[in-house]
């Protein structure tokens, strides 16, 4: 056990390393200068000379790299050249907005999908299966941006249940929870198919497995053998599905947060584009990733938990 | 004469529909869809515009047809790009199981997956300027890794295989055996996985035009249809329905045929059926 | 007493068992015996209620008068696991990966309400110490634990309950022949001591010859015949029955024709693995084979047994210039054996291996499988020549040339096995190395494809490497004999000399646990 989390916390390590490398390159290594490209073509000489020296760009991009490594590390993300706030600040205050959209999205569809997927491979091949899967079908291919604008079209235009979009800060929760919901939904409906897709089918995969006709054979009925072997085995693949998850939620969270107006890091980032603010982008970016790699050493960590092949390495 | 599964007959069915139209929008519009006529904006639905105009006055049918062309044009040189280096990569893994090639690759692949394919999409994008081409490019990088994990998931069971050991005693070198007895064999999981990255690429199309990092004005696409629609979404709630829709059956259309592709070629259904 | 009445199953339409009917006492153990595709572990599947989709039965499954076969669904679970335990032949995917193998066979306490969790937990102690895993703890996973082992696991969960009747399919087909022996030596001390009745099904005559009290041949879906084993064995009423033991006990006749000529020299050779990584370092070298030498002479059939994980497929793979050697030289024409060797090297060996299925790509056909190993020769045969060799190599192991045409889906196990040989033959090698080649076969095939390897031997002057963990095969074959275990060569010698003498203590183990047909008392 010590070993297997030794070798994927080593390997989360590094894969930050290389993380953080490609994005400096992005943004900073390939073509241009990035202080003429953030001031664009009205720059005057004298403030582009002053922001040159402000980002370090006449020091060596080795030098400037472990500036920014070293930065993030203290928990200094540098100087938003357009808010001229430190970026860590920004950050912070968007967290409230974004974190609790992700879980409260990957909640949502974790809750759908799971008995959705086991009725649907309870009833494989029944109208209730077909029906699922139709359903299922439909939710991967709407974009949920368009679903998101559909919600508002309907729950805040016409019907008024919720407001169209904005949020007015966690001082009442309930109206917070409110204001998040919809975007939850836009954002977890399509993932809960996928989720729901995947669940039924490794449930129907490890149905098919010589350890249930073993339970059968005990007595066990066939819903018995579903909950007491299918379930903890089928679980693995579908940790897996989890954790990819939550790398859409963040991406699919940036077009969603623009959609509902929401002060998110997704907006935060889309901003920091538009306004060519690269001290933004590079460092979110990278914040970004990190959370995703940093789930994915704790989907390992729950395979370890459910399968004791890994636990006793 | 087998019977083919009903999804793969309604899925090919929906993709060759849109397809004809994109084919058909090269040659032929209704209207033109650069030619603004602010005095046309807006019209409902008539004899002479099926669906109406838009806040510009141009033809929707006729954006939604080129819209289809836009949008088919980068997801399947998307795909493309991801079958032409994932396949070889991946093969190349399988080949050369535990060694320090595939560890590389695999790794490689991994760290690929670490990133939020979207948001590193829209970082490209934005630094190197939207267009349809960085579009095409930023989710083309993400499906090379797929294809690899797939060509590679697929070939190592096959290595293991009798008739590989035989060609090898035949004097076969391993990129001969992944050319002759690898690649035919795992080219159905390569054709289901191709239609389903191909309906992804629509989907991340449409999501990087809608926020305006795809292709630019005037060549219309769906994802910036929406975008624009979305201001007028109380008023003129058609605009922002139709383009939706259009992606939503075009991506069903290829996930049905996807599903229907893996159950008509799945040799372990086919013997059960048989 | 527990009877089966001419039942009958058919899936969808079709019939799989016709009128099967079978008795079996308290204490006594059935013998099922019948080839791949017979209906006998349909048989136990309907004796279970555990039936695939679309299969509709008919007739009798009597427990003391009471018919199983009215059974509803809750019924049959009431029945199984309490009344019947049943193990199967895979035991390595038998227990779920992810539970202790305690907890799998409390399970069966549990379910039924025969015992609170932690009374049951202590009871499956006590089942589990007496199928001989008193060594093992509760909390063990099935990963860490044998395929003897995990077999043990399976029939402690299934007698958990002391079942009237356990049926065992295929028990010890996947495990070596002395866990097989160990295996079966529980089986029938269970049998003794819980007074239960076993269902012994098994395509192996000499299994059950040497435990059945009475046994049923089976063949497409009917018993043929059934009595007391010694009787039917004895007496041999119906021709099925005769042929199925002649098969079984098959010798071909093969003509003696050795010349001293050493083709293929073993000196010293020595495999080793890569050890298990360890973070960034390995461990040590695992030592698969270790220091073994021979030689292989003209017209000569060498056999090679041992049982799996002894390292007989990592020298084989060796001899056939797949993987390079750590010491020692192979030598073949006086040339060595290496993985960069000249093309028309190999051509002097080729293969055939054990698995009828996977030896072939089914994208190809059948003339393009066969003519594959041209691609040693330096100027392989094109156009009509080509035709006339593959045509010729079909011919060589009795199949039709017109099956070139054909896909290797469209022939059976035994025509697979065909194709193969006509694959190794087409380079017209002189040595041909047969690996476990009809391990995977029912016995009368079996008995055709050894017929057609001395034929072509005789007629091709041909020398086998004969690699097999079936010593029953081996001394039907093979002039000499060499005992493999742990990588070293324990014993080698005659064939004969070995089989009636045998030095080592290993081969004597092996030779007692081998099934044997002669055992029928």
């Amino acid at each position: 056990m010590l070993r297997y989390l030794a070798t994927r916390a080593l390997s989360l390590g590094l894969s930050l390393v290389v993380a953080s490398v490609v994005i400096f390159a992005l943004i900073e290594v390939i073509p241009g200068d990035p202080a003429s490209y953030m001031l664009g073509l009205n720059a005057t000489d004298e403030t582009l000379a002053a922001l040159r020296t402000e980002l370090g760009l006449d020091g060596s991009k080795f030098d400037r790299y472990l500036a920014w490594v070293g930065g993030m590390l203290t928990g200094d993300f540098g100087v938003s050249y357009t808010y001229r706030v430190p970026v860590a600040e920004l950050v912070l205050d968007r967290l409230w907005v974004s974190l609790p959209l992700a879980i409260y999205a990957l909640t949502l569809s974790t809750l759908i999908a799971f008995p959705v997927g086991i009725l649907a491979a309870a009833n494989r091949g029944g109208v209730l299966d077909v029906a699922i899967m139709g359903g299922t079908q439909l939710g991967i291919a709407v974009p949920n941006f368009w679903f998101a604008m559909l919600l508002v079209l309907l729950f805040a235009v016409t019907l008024q249940w919720f407001s169209a979009g904005g949020f007015a800060g966690w001082d009442d929760p309930l109206l917070a929870i409110k204001s998040l919901t919809l975007p939850a939904v836009a954002l977890a409906l399509p993932q809960a198919s996928i989720l729901a897709r995947v669940m039924r089918s490794a449930l129907i995969e490890t149905l098919e497995q010589d350890y249930i006709r073993t339970a059968r054979a005990k007595g066990l009925s066939r819903r018995q053998a579903v909950l007491r072997h299918a379930l903890k085995n089928a679980l693995i693949p579908v940790l897996t599905i989890i954790g990819l998850q939550f790398s859409f939620l963040l991406a699919g969270a940036i077009i969603i947060e623009n959609v509902f107006f929401l002060p998110g890091l997704g907006r935060l980032i889309f901003q920091g584009i538009t306004q060519r603010d690269l001290v933004v982008v590079e460092s979110v970016t990278m914040l970004l990733v990190f959370a995703v790699i940093l789930v994915t050493f704790l989907v390992d960590v729950a395979y370890a938990l459910v399968d004791p092949r890994l636990r006793r390495r | 004469m087998r019977r083919l599964p009903p999804a793969l007959l309604i899925g090919a069915a929906l993709s060759a529909a849109f397809l004809a139209i994109a084919a058909l929008s090269l040659v032929w519009t209704p209207h033109s869809v650069t030619g603004v006529s602010i005095s046309e904006r807006l019209q409902p639905p008539s004899a002479q515009y099926v669906l109406g105009t838009d806040q510009l006055g141009r033809d929707l049918a006729s954006m939604l047809m080129v819209g289809a062309q836009t949008s088919i044009a980068v997801a399947l040189i998307a795909v493309g790009i991801g079958i032409a280096l994932g396949v070889p990569l991946g093969l190349a893994a399988a080949a050369t199981r535990g060694s320090l090639l595939d560890e590389i690759i695999m790794r490689g692949n991994d760290l690929i997956f670490a990133f939020p394919s979207l948001v590193i999409a829209i970082l490209i994008t934005a630094r190197y300027g939207p267009s349809a081409t960085n579009a095409i490019l930023a989710i083309g990088i993400f499906n090379i890794p797929v294809f690899a994990r797939v060509a590679r998931g697929g070939a190592l069971p096959l290595w293991t295989l009798d008739y590989i050991l035989a060609a090898r005693t035949a004097g076969k070198g391993r990129v001969r055996i992944s050319v002759e007895h690898i690649l035919p064999n795992i080219l159905n999981l390569l054709i289901v996985q191709a239609t389903i990255q191909f309906s992804l690429g629509i989907l991340a199309e449409a999501a990087l035009s809608y926020v305006g990092l795809g292709a630019q004005p005037p060549v219309p696409s769906w994802g910036r249809m929406l975008a624009e629609a979305q201001t007028m979404i109380y008023s003129h709630p058609m605009l922002a329905i139709l383009p939706g829709l259009a992606i939503v059956l075009m991506v069903l259309g290829l996930n049905l045929m996807g599903d229907g592709l893996r159950d008509a070629l799945d040799p372990r259904l086919r013997r059960r059926r048989a | 007493m527990i009877g089966v009445e001419n039942l009958s199953v058919a899936i969808h339409g079709t019939p799989i068992l016709r009128g099967v009917s079978l008795q079996i006492a308290p204490g006594e153990v059935f013998g099922l015996v019948g080839e791949s595709g017979s209906g006998k572990s349909m048989t136990a599947l309907a004796l279970m209620g555990l039936l695939p989709e679309g299969a509709e039965a008919g007739g009798e499954i009597l427990i003391d008068g009471r018919d199983l076969m009215r059974n509803s669904e809750p019924d049959w679970c009431r029945v199984r696991g309490n009344d019947i335990g049943m193990i199967f032949q895979e035991p390595m995917t038998a227990l779920n990966p992810v539970r202790t193998i305690g907890d799998q066979v409390a399970e069966t306490l549990t379910i039924h309400g025969a015992a609170e969790p932690r009374a049951a937990l202590e009871i499956a102690r006590d089942r589990l110490d007496r199928v001989g895993l008193s060594h093992i703890g509760m909390d063990a996973y099935p990963h860490e634990l044998s395929g003897g082992q995990r077999q043990r696991v399976c029939i402690a969960a299934a007698i958990a309950l002391h079942p009237r009747l356990l049926i065992a399919d295929e028990p010890t087909t996947a495990l070596d022949v002395t866990t097989q022996a160990q295996i079966l030596d529980l089986l029938s001390a269970l049998v003794e001591e819980e007074g239960m009745g076993l269902l012994l099904i098994t395509h192996d005559l000499g299994v059950v010859a040497g435990m059945a009290d009475r046994i049923a041949v089976m063949r497409q879906g009917e018993i043929v015949e059934t009595g007391p084993t010694a009787q039917v064995m004895a007496e041999r009423n119906h021709p099925y029955t005769r042929a199925l033991l002649a098969a079984s006990s098959h010798v071909p006749e093969r003509a003696a024709a050795q010349r001293p000529d050493p083709l293929l020299q073993v000196e010293d050779v020595r495999r080793e693995y890569p050890g298990r990584r360890e973070g960034f370092r390995r461990g040590p070298p695992i030592v698969a084979v270790d220091g073994v030498s021979f030689t292989l002479h003209e017209g000569e059939s060498l056999g090679l047994v041992g049982e799996s994980g002894c390292g007989k497929s990592t020298l084989t793979r060796a001899i056939l210039g797949l993987d390079p050697v750590q010491g020692g030289d192979i030598r073949l024409f006086g040339r060595s054996i290496v993985p960069q060797m000249p093309r028309e090297m190999r051509a002097g060996i080729q293969v055939v291996f054990q698995d009828p299925y996977g030896s072939f790509n089914p994208r190809w056909k059948v003339d393009r499988i066969v003519a594959e190993p041209f691609h040693l020769l330096d100027a392989p045969p094109r156009g009509s020549e080509r035709h006339d060799r593959v045509a010729e190599a079909l011919t060589a192991v009795h199949l039709s040339p017109d099956d070139m045409a054909k896909y290797p889906h469209e022939f059976s196990g035994g025509q697979r096995q065909r194709i193969a040989i006509a694959r190794a033959l087409i380079t017209r090698p002189r040595i041909i190395l047969l690996d476990e080649a009809v391990s995977a076969l029912d016995v009368s095939v079996r008995a055709r494809i050894l017929d057609l390897l001395a034929e072509l031997q005789d007629g091709f002057g041909l020398s086998y490497l004969f690699v097999s963990h079936d010593l029953t095969v081996v001394r039907a074959i093979t002039d000499r004999v060499m005992v493999m275990q742990d990588g070293r060569f324990v014993e080698t010698g005659e064939t004969e000399a070995v089989f009636n003498d045998p030095q080592h203590e290993y081969t004597r183990a092996l030779l007692a646990a081998a099934p044997r047909l002669d055992l029928a008392s």
